[in-house]
């Protein structure tokens, strides 16, 4: 029972990660239907600026780490004026093809400035202090995680809830033209768009940078919270975090109880089994239009 | 009186389609031009033409607004400097409440106190829309969305407000009232052109009436006068000037415009 449940913990922690990437991915395809592939490697690339920065630079954390944030927006609004704007009648496929690309050149870029070796991130919290919940333990770092995410959700609900912007690019999701009918200025929508969803990507980097960092590590995470956000029905915020904390939990549990080297192909399988069943995700809720 | 809106000669393509053929119109401060025609004669092509919502048109021709060139400028800055369009079929923001809608009606505006009074202003013309308020815009019937879409239009304040047939697939009544709160808001200050198949209820409230057909004016007026004539009755109201003995002569009679 105690391992069940320290299972069920470990997989909540790791889902924490999928979490904010498939928030971060469910931004982006909410307001432009971009699957954006290179969500990972945006973060990427801001994790390794900050190592560079906190290693090589002898910045100190409380400058390094907000300096971060700042530059991973910059990042999600160049990329968005510099690289998706720029697409001239865009369909799906292609969009797909331009992130995709955007993702190697993203990895590329930090596999040749920073090598492949494993490097582990400067972090105020030591990845092996641990916290005890009763008789569980967890990582100080999975906690940390955990509620970073969960402030995060907290903030994107009230942002879109209750601030003008964030109706606002509610609003230009829904029905574009009608958004500039507003007088709303939707590409700048979709380039701030961009910028927070990137933010948020960086968040779930930095916070696995501090176990151990090489070019490939967002991969995985990425997939998994793409995994989770397609089980949420892709447009529903609370809908990607509850699939990424569940394919968290299937995947340690199955690891515990079936297969520790096929844990990480089961969220796959999940997947593949949700979409057959309902193929609009659990969380799709989108309403009919009336004719 | 001044000029607030004034097209001359505009020509607009979609692609190879010739949908504007020289099409030039005056609207007048405080009054209301209507605009009639049959299906595809390219009334809303005008009005989207002049909102900027068609790419890299017009091909030909100018578009000045409170005398200002506004043809080719971006569809955000011409709602900024005072039109308001009500689109053809409504276009409301369908998963935002109505409360909402009308927040994103006054997104260029940052008076906090002018803004609650024109929210109340819209639920004082449409009170349903009130009791309707937390509710998603989609699930409201089509009338009250197009309520809310002329709501919604209404929050920025406009000098000129766009009217693409307002009446579509309401019911008569309704047609009635609709038409009504128009007027009022035209004697409150806000000039109006009005597109509409009714061509009866359209002469009806309007100031100036003009006729369109594939892609031409055929005939401007003042709409008193239009209602009077022969061809505008017959060919756009429904009513028949002169009754044949056998009665499906009619088709035969031909416009004199042409
Ligand atoms: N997006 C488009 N692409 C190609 N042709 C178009 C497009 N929109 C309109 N047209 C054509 O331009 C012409 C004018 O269309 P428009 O929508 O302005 O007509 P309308 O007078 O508003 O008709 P209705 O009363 O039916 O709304 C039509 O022949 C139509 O087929
Ligand atoms: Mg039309």
């Amino acid at each position: 029972m105690l391992e069940f449940i320290q299972t069920l913990v470990s997989g909540i922690a790791v889902g924490s990660s999928y979490a904010l990437m498939g928030l971060a991915m469910v931004l982006i395809y909410k307001t432009s239907e971009v699957v954006n592939f290179a969500q990972g490697e945006m973060a990427l690339l801001t994790s390794f600026l900050t190592y560079m920065v906190l290693e090589y630079h002898g910045f100190p954390f409380y400058a390094a780490f907000p300096l971060a944030l700042v530059f991973a927006a910059f990042l999600g609004f160049f990329l968005e004026f510099a690289v998706l704007r720029r697409a001239k009648e865009p369909n799906i496929l292609g969009m797909i093809i331009i992130t995709i690309g955007l993702e190697m050149i993203l990895m590329g870029l930090v596999s040749w400035k920073f090598g492949a070796d494993p490097k582990t991130m400067p972090f105020p919290l030591s990845p092996y202090d641990s916290v005890q919940l009763g008789s569980v333990f967890v990582s100080a770092l999975e906690v940390l995680n955990f509620g970073v995410a969960l402030a995060v959700m907290l903030i994107l609900f009230v942002f879109l809830r209750y601030s003008k912007l964030g109706v606002a690019m509610k609003a230009t999701q829904q029905n574009n033209m009608a958004a500039r009918l507003m007088g709303i200025r939707t590409n700048r929508i979709l380039m701030i768009t961009w910028g927070i969803s990137s933010v948020v990507g960086c968040l779930a980097g930095l916070l696995l940078s501090p176990m151990t960092m090489q070019p490939y590590m967002m991969w995985d995470p990425m997939l998994k919270g793409f995994a989770g956000a397609v089980m949420g029905g892709m447009t529903s915020l609370p809908g990607s975090v509850f699939g990424a904390y569940l394919i968290g939990i299937i995947e340690n549990l199955f690891g515990l109880y079936v297969s520790i080297e096929f844990k990480s192909v089961v969220a796959f399988a999940v997947i593949v089994l949700v979409l057959c069943i309902r193929p609009s995700g659990l969380f799709a809720r989108h309403y009919v239009k009336k004719v | 009186m001044a000029t607030l809106l004034e097209i001359k000669n505009i020509e607009t393509f979609y692609g190879l389609i010739y949908a504007l053929r020289g099409v030039s119109l005056t609207v007048e401060e405080g009054t209301i031009t209507a605009i009639m025609g049959n299906n595809g004669a390219g009334k809303s092509t005008i009005l989207k033409t002049v909102m900027g919502l068609l790419e890299d048109q017009p091909d030909k021709g100018t578009i000045e607004f409170m005398g200002k060139r506004i043809d080719g400028k971006d569809t955000e800055v011409i709602v900024r400097l005072g039109i308001s369009y009500v689109p053809e079929g409504r276009e409301v923001f369908e998963e935002l409440s109505v409360r909402e809608n009308l927040m994103m009606g006054a997104y260029i505006r940052r008076d906090r106190s002018g803004i609650k009074e024109d929210r109340e202003r819209v639920y004082a013309y449409f009170p349903i829309l009130k009791d309707r308020e937390a509710q998603w815009a989609g699930t409201l019937s089509g009338g009250e969305q197009q309520m809310l879409a002329i709501g919604r239009a209404l929050m920025n304040r406009p000098e000129l407000l766009f009217l693409d047939e307002p009446s579509l697939g309401l019911s008569p009544i309704l047609v009635k009232e609709i038409f009504s709160i128009i007027r009022t808001i035209n004697r409150e200050g806000v000039s109006i052109l009005l597109v509409e198949q009714n061509a009866r209820m359209a002469l009806a409230i309007s100031d100036m009436g003009l006729i369109l057909e594939n892609g031409r004016f055929v005939m401007k007026g003042k709409s008193r006068e239009l209602m009077e004539d022969r061809d505008v009755k017959e060919f756009y109201m429904g009513i028949r000037s002169e009754e044949s003995a056998k009665g499906f002569q009619r088709w035969k009679r031909k416009k004199r415009w042409r």
